[in-house]
């Protein structure tokens, strides 16, 4: 009999449809007990469209052959100490905080595709998810792996899990995390498929990955390289399920928009993190994060938003705020840690002459006038030794908890962005219209927040002093405090023989 | 003589992460597994508690009644990680790619004698869909389970199951050149025919056990434990004595993942009996309750595949599980 020929589609449909059942001995609603609590309405699971189709053996195979060529480079790059050949040891700035702060959401992302990939209905959908859990399980494991040599050889990559439960700037993509985790599936799905990794995830990558590469880090690169063909599987799954649910039905319209609404939001905030990476931790940096969030949000995203109007999407809500912020988030961000640098787990320090006159050029509206004169007088500061770091602990934000120091950029760039709401009683304050928005709609949710300054207070971590708590993060004397004062900076003028410090440093 | 090549040697200033050296010590520098899979999971400070499960934080120890002092005493025996499991899986889907090819080819299944090509229909086809219920199981145990050591682990297992549900199906698909005959008559006898009631029954209740840990005896333990060595072994030599030899070609994939997979449920069967008294007890009682159920479930399918020796053949199969499983402090 001569076989019928089978197209990829059909061959794919077969192998992952059909296979699944409609119970009878429990009831669906009890075996997939999660997926209508959220309102969204599905008729027709089978509508879905796999946006990738990759049969298992498949799969292995594409996969084995990229994981093969990592670990070579990785062994290759730890044989021959490439950690030297890196454009600046204060570059490992961004490497901890990557580690430290986007590793373990690869873990989260793995918990909660995996969640999806057990409950929805579909059979169609849960193997997509699936998917996407293995390959974000790759994600975090392939990073431990490229960073360890790193952690041989540098400060401040020890801990990196231990840390992320605890440090007071890590909540900050934790809470963002775990946000999304703590939400229905399709929720989640919209958190972090949509609103994440199709609308900004070039925001992330860019600066981590093409920052690898314009700093000699070929390890961080290849890692990206690696992972590069899995997130656009990724970003493809975010587009599919949103125009999976708003076809349909009408009704879910609404409550996507608030969804994305909402975790354009959160995930906008995590990202304030990258801009003071981008613009300040990177000794080369590929492009500013003003010329980023104009590509990859203004125009890309505004295509996309264009395209979706069709289903009756619109822009996310404050968006035009995030779009004004682009000029001042990553000097807020980066003075705030040179502020506290005596309790960051990674180094600080202020941008050197040529840093200056490059942000000067890339922020030619606001950087002369607002921020050089501040990280000026903390450099004549440390010369003078003068310099002293914050002693007091900052006030968060309730929602997306980084400390209140955004500003009202649109009016007066020099007044801070205060706002604050009652809930039973109790007064919670927010750095913005966009956090204040998404408290008032889960008040309920919100108040649970772990808020590493209130805990400090309350004595829930380790002790009332500063090095009480920097002991209790683990975080060691050398991982914090000014790069030029750092053993990182002394192994590396070591390396390339040179004994005295840079003119740039500090003297104490 | 040996040829040396000198390379700049830089001393470090730690041999590895915190966690491992607190694990096990700084003599020497950790694996990649132990890398990759110890402590990456959170567990402390969790901020919201799920909209969909508010009685528990997002990861939480209390989905088991089982209590571990250190949910990381479990390693498991392949060391696997993502690199090294998806190396392993593609080196033997590279081996099955071929042998599927070369049936394909040489139109292989068009030999097999009649009575062997029903069997498969009536027998293996239909445990696509149990592959397909262990896909979600584990995945089930995966995200409702503790420890990244022990998630990861079931992670793999469910996209094996996936990957061996693909492969019973292409067997299917090779048989009917394409066409989803057999198939369809597989997921009508697996809805409809009384044979498989029973098991289908038993798995669907497994969809909707509130403790992780006894889905992973009930699944993982106790049904691979009595299915795998009864089709994918007992009947397939079976098929083969009689002319089907080429089936086990198509199937090699499931014997080998299973003697491979019984490492590392042995490994987790032990450390977990041997954590107290009150796991133990807790596991036998899951392990009693389970063996018997299935046991019964099976039976109608074995009596179809063997004939009357099917009863003996479940039977021998029932007291090698108990067998290997007391080896590991595990007894009913």
């Amino acid at each position: 009999m001569a076989a019928k020929k089978l197209n990829m589609r059909k061959r794919y449909e077969l192998l992952t449809r059909g296979i699944g059942w409609e119970t009878s001995y429990q009831k669906m609603d009890d075996v997939f007990p999660y997926d209508t609590f959220e309102g969204i309405k599905i008729t027709d699971w089978d509508k879905w469209e796999d946006p990738f189709r990759l049969t298992m053996d498949a799969y292995w195979k594409f996969q084995a052959e990229k994981e093969k060529k990592l670990y070579a480079i990785i062994d290759s790059f730890a044989q021959n100490n490439g950690q030297t050949n890196l454009a600046d040891a204060s570059y490992l700035s961004a490497i901890k905080l990557f580690i430290t702060g986007v590793t373990p959401l690869e873990y989260a992302a793995h918990h909660g595709f995996a969640h999806l990939g057990r409950h929805f209905r579909g059979e169609g959908a849960r193997v997509a998810c699936q998917m996407q859990a293995i390959d974000e399980l790759r994600h975090a494991q392939t990073q431990i792996h490229t960073i360890s040599h790193y952690n041989k050889h540098f400060t401040g990559l020890h801990d990196p899990f231990y840390q992320s439960d605890r440090v007071w700037y890590l909540s900050v993509p934790k809470s963002f995390g775990e946000d999304a985790l703590s939400a229905g599936p399709f929720e989640f799905i919209t958190s972090i498929s949509f609103a994440f990794e199709y609308v900004l995830t070039n925001l992330l990558f860019v600066p981590f990955m093409s920052g690898a590469a314009y700093n000699g880090d070929m390890a961080t690169t290849t890692f990206g390289f690696s992972a590069q063909s899995d997130e656009s599987r990724h970003m493809t799954l975010g587009l599919e399920i949103i125009k999976f649910m708003l076809e349909q039905h009408e009704d879910n319209l609404p409550i996507i928009q608030g969804w994305i609404d909402k975790h354009f939001w959160r995930a906008y905030r995590v990202l304030a993190l990258v801009s003071a990476m981008q613009d300040y931790m990177l000794t080369n940096t590929p492009m500013s994060w003003k010329e980023a969030w104009d590509i990859y949000f203004v125009e890309n995203g505004g295509a996309l938003f264009e395209d979706l109007g069709r289903y009756g999407l619109k822009m996310p809500k404050h968006h035009e705020l995030a779009t004004a912020e682009a000029e001042h988030l990553s000097h807020q961000v980066w003075s705030v840690f040179c502020a506290l640098g005596n309790a960051t787990g990674f180094h600080t320090f202020e941008p050197s002459d040529e840093k200056m006159d490059w942000l000067s050029e890339k922020y030619p509206n606001t950087f002369d006038k607002y921020y050089r004169p501040r990280f000026e007088h903390w450099k004549k500061q440390k010369e003078d030794g003068t310099f002293e770091y914050l002693a007091s602990l900052p006030q968060l934000c309730q929602v997306c908890q980084i400390p209140m120091i955004f500003t009202e950029v649109k009016t007066d760039p020099m007044q801070l962005s205060f706002r604050n709401t009652k809930f039973k009683g109790d007064n919670y304050h927010f750095c913005s219209d966009g956090c204040k928005d998404i408290f008032e709609n889960e008040p309920e949710k919100y108040v649970q927040a772990w808020l590493p300054v209130h805990q400090i207070f309350q004595g829930n971590c380790g002790g009332a002093t500063i090095p009480e708590v920097l002991k209790w993060y683990k975080f060691e004397p050398e991982d914090g405090g000014d790069y030029f004062d750092s053993q990182d900076f002394r192994r590396w003028q070591e390396w390339h023989g040179k004994d005295e410090p840079a003119k740039t440093g500090s003297d104490n | 003589m040996s040829i040396e090549i000198s390379a700049k040697s830089i001393t470090p200033i730690r041999l590895s992460y915190g966690n491992l050296i607190e694990r096990f010590g700084d003599k020497r520098p950790p694996s990649r597994y132990q890398e990759a899979a110890y402590d990456v999971q959170p567990t402390a400070n969790f901020h919201y508690r799920p909209l969909w499960d508010k009685n528990h934080e997002i990861y939480d120890t209390s989905r088991t009644a089982i209590v571990m002092e250190d949910w990381y005493s479990f390693a498991d025996p392949r060391q696997y990680y993502y690199g090294t499991y998806t190396i392993a899986r593609s080196k033997q889907q590279e081996v099955a790619e071929h042998n599927y090819a070369f049936v394909d080819k040489r139109d292989l299944l068009e030999e097999l004698p009649d009575d062997i090509k029903q069997s498969v229909r009536d027998i293996l086809i239909p445990l696509r869909h149990i592959e397909w219920g262990a896909n979600m199981n584990n995945c089930q145990i995966d995200c409702m389970g503790y420890g990244s050591t022990i998630c990861s682990v079931a992670m793999f297992n469910a996209m094996d199951r996936l990957g061996m549900a693909q492969y019973i199906t292409r067997i299917g698909l090779l048989l009917d050149g394409n066409e989803t005959t057999t198939l369809d008559a597989a997921k009508k006898d697996w809805m409809e025919g009384p044979q498989w009631q029973g098991l289908r029954h038993a798995v669907e209740d497994m969809f909707v056990l509130e403790d992780w840990f006894e889905l992973m005896v009930a699944q993982n333990f106790v049904l691979d434990g009595l299915l795998f060595p009864l089709f994918w072994d007992r009947f397939e030599r079976k098929l083969s004595k009689n002319g089907g030899g080429t089936i086990a070609m198509l199937t090699e994939f499931m014997p080998q993942w299973y003697s491979e997979t019984v490492r590392w449920t042995n490994a987790l069967a032990k450390v977990t009996a041997a954590e107290s008294k009150e796991n133990k007890e807790l596991l036998s009682t899951w392990l009693n309750k389970w063996v018997s159920r299935l046991c019964e479930a099976i039976e109608p399918v074995a009596v179809e595949a063997f004939g009357p020796e099917g009863t003996s053949e479940l039977a021998e199969v029932k007291e090698e599980l108990l067998a290997r499983l007391g080896k590991q402090g595990l007894t009913i």
